[in-house]
């Protein structure tokens, strides 16, 4: 890979003696759209925190546009570039979906500005109402947080993650417990997303993910298992075996 | 009323929004007033003065989500700040003032710094240990603060301002040269709750991970926090020394913080005019108790329970609340 954004050098996270993640190895080219993939359990989660920084990995390295960023606190991961989506919403409930958007854009400045009034940061509300209309919000945005319903909330994390201008944008399961027509709006959007921006995505569904994903890495039980194209995926033996059992999700699923 | 103003979508601006918008003209408007309303002046000086310290305690409380079990040790280092600086040094009252909101401010930056990085029921705990220790140390300083029996003498017969000559003893003088103070100090907050940095508060308080998640450093917000309501509650702690004339050791005793949890719950935490609304319901809870029945504190509890219960919003977040639905 000639140009990755980011790089995760045999990361190993455990939680007590918990192993979660096992010496796990990952390039992220820039530009692309790649997806993680695998059972639920398998860690997902757990490498996105590490690599958003929500979690210090308790070995190996990050490095982010050629630089070590490993062990850096969690609040500067946004500052630098990195967003992330949450896989359980995770929002401000009582704040409006735009002051929710707002204040995430807001960090980018921000510099214990006390004394101006943040309405006067009408740059602000714009970028908001703009990223709002982009993940189809736009219509609620005076509504508190807590009033959208649940695949409302989902578009208004991708709408905060959105608002850090990020380098690197990180999606976790951003269609769990979304209805069907929910999920193929939200992989509408993804794909519009990705055709500007360096986007990784999690997704247990395999079938969701293939066609759209120009690189997908497999983990299982915190290690990894493969990675590759969509066909090389679909062909390895290991995935296919991994997923059986799982009925519900055809490996073959159509590109 | 901040928590008004980001709701549902509305043609015209529902009257509480244009309320809100105006609501440090409003709550001084009112405050001008309140004398003539309550029925003797000394009552309208300690709500004042124990409204603007739970004004103070709602920025970590009602704000950040921050629940402080300390606040006594910023209304006592005020209050010792600024009376020590009259009776042991002199100092004109104005400058005993500022002395006296520099030291709470200064205490919190200390009590911040090592009780931040604590959450909930720890914080609490801190912030009530590092009060107690700061009540043993004025207790100890017996020369400067005059250890059990309080520091008395803190008169003021007649205070000159810009020259004038004003009859501080004078009650109504009294209130609004203090309401002057309050005036400040309440402009300032709004301002403070406007900005962005307020903005940083709220959203701590919603969702302390998604805050730091966007970017925040939430550890270092929620000092700044700490350290200026710390000095509000000192600027409390140093109108309330000059206004009774003597700081009681009281003033620094852990029931103290504990009032002004109840003050907080009582108006509202969170809200604006919240925290004065909560000072007078506290104050005349206790008066009328007191003359009815000698276990009035029986009965002060049973309330706070009950709005514990009931009313989480307390009056003034309840009566919004309702105006809100119209
Ligand atoms: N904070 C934690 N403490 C202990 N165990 C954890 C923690 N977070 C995740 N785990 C465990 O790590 C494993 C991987 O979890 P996760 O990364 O959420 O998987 P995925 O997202 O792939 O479904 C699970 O067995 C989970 O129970
Ligand atoms: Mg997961």
């Amino acid at each position: 890979m000639s140009d990755p954004v980011l790089v995760a050098q045999n990361i190993g996270m455990s939680f007590g003696g918990f192993v979660a993640l096992k010496n796990v190895s990952v390039s992220f080219a820039r530009g692309k759209l790649t997806a993680v993939i695998g059972p639920n359990g398998a860690g997902k989660s757990t490498f996105f925190n590490v690599i958003s920084g929500a979690l210090t990995p308790t070995a190996g390295q990050i490095s982010f546009d050629g630089r070590d960023i490993t062990g850096t606190p969690p609040h500067l991961f946004a500052r630098m570039g990195i967003a992330k989506s949450f896989q359980i919403t995770n929002v401000f409930p009582e704040l409006t979906a735009r002051e929710n958007v707002r204040v995430a854009a807001q960090a980018l400045s921000e510099r214990f500005q006390l004394f101006r009034n943040r309405d006067s940061y009408g740059a602000l509300i714009d970028k908001a109402d703009a990223l709002l209309t982009l993940v189809g919000l736009g219509a609620r945005r005076f509504n508190r947080a807590r009033e959208l319903a649940h695949g409302e909330q989902r578009s208004l994390e991708i709408a905060m993650a959105l608002a850090a201008d990020p380098k690197l944008l990180l999606l976790d399961e951003p269609t769990a417990g979304m209805s069907p027509e929910e999920t193929r709006e939200m992989m509408n959007l993804i794909a519009r997303l990705a055709e500007q921006r360096t986007i990784v995505l999690v997704e247990h569904k395999m079938k969701l993910v293939m066609g759209l994903a120009e690189h997908l890495v497999v983990l299982h039980h915190g290690e990894l298992l493969a990675q590759g194209s969509s066909d090389d995926i679909r062909n390895n033996d290991e995935v296919k075996r991994v997923y059986l059992g799982q009925g519900a999700v055809a490996v073959g699923g159509r590109a | 009323m901040t928590s008004i103003d980001l709701t549902a979508p509305r043609d015209q601006p529902h009257w509480l929004d244009v309320a809100s918008r105006y609501r440090v003209a409003l709550t001084l408007a009112f405050l001008v007033i309140f004398p003539w309303i309550t029925p003797y002046e000394a009552l309208a000086v300690n709500i004042l003065v124990l409204g603007l310290y739970a004004l103070g305690f709602n920025l970590v409380f009602g704000y950040t989500g921050l629940l402080s079990f300390g606040h006594a040790a910023f209304l006592g280092t005020g209050a010792y700040g600024c009376g020590i600086a009259i009776v042991s040094y002199k100092i004109g009252w104005f400058g005993a003032i500022l002395i006296g909101t520099a030291s709470a401010t200064l205490l919190g930056v200390v009590m911040g710094f090592l009780a931040i990085r604590t959450r909930g029921i720890y914080f609490a705990m801190v912030t009530l240990a590092l009060s107690m220790c700061v009540y043993y140390a004025f207790y100890q300083m017996q020369s400067l603060t005059g250890g059990e029996n309080g520091l008395r003498g803190v008169n003021l017969q007649t205070i000159s301002v810009l020259g004038v000559s004003l009859p501080f003893i004078n009650p109504t003088v009294k209130y609004y040269v203090i309401l002057a103070f309050v005036a400040v100090a309440i402009w300032l907050f709004s301002r403070i709750l406007a900005s962005p940095f307020g903005a940083v508060l709220e959203a701590i308080r919603e969702n302390e991970e998604r805050a730091r998640a966007c970017g925040y450093d939430v550890a270092r917000t929620k000092l700044v926090a700490f350290i200026i309501s710390g000095a509000f509650c000192g600027l409390a702690g140093a109108l309330n020394a000059i206004h009774l004339s003597i700081v009681p050791i009281e003033t620094l005793h852990y029931t103290t913080s504990g009032q002004v949890v109840m003050m907080s719950l009582l108006g509202g935490m969170g809200t604006f005019f919240g925290p004065f609304v909560g000072a007078a319901a506290f104050l005349l809870i206790e008066d009328v108790l007191a003359m009815l029945t000698s276990h009035w504190q029986l009965f002060v509890g049973i309330i706070f329970i009950v709005f514990v219960l009931f009313f989480p919003r307390g009056i003034w977040g309840s009566l919004l609340q309702w105006a809100e639905r119209k």
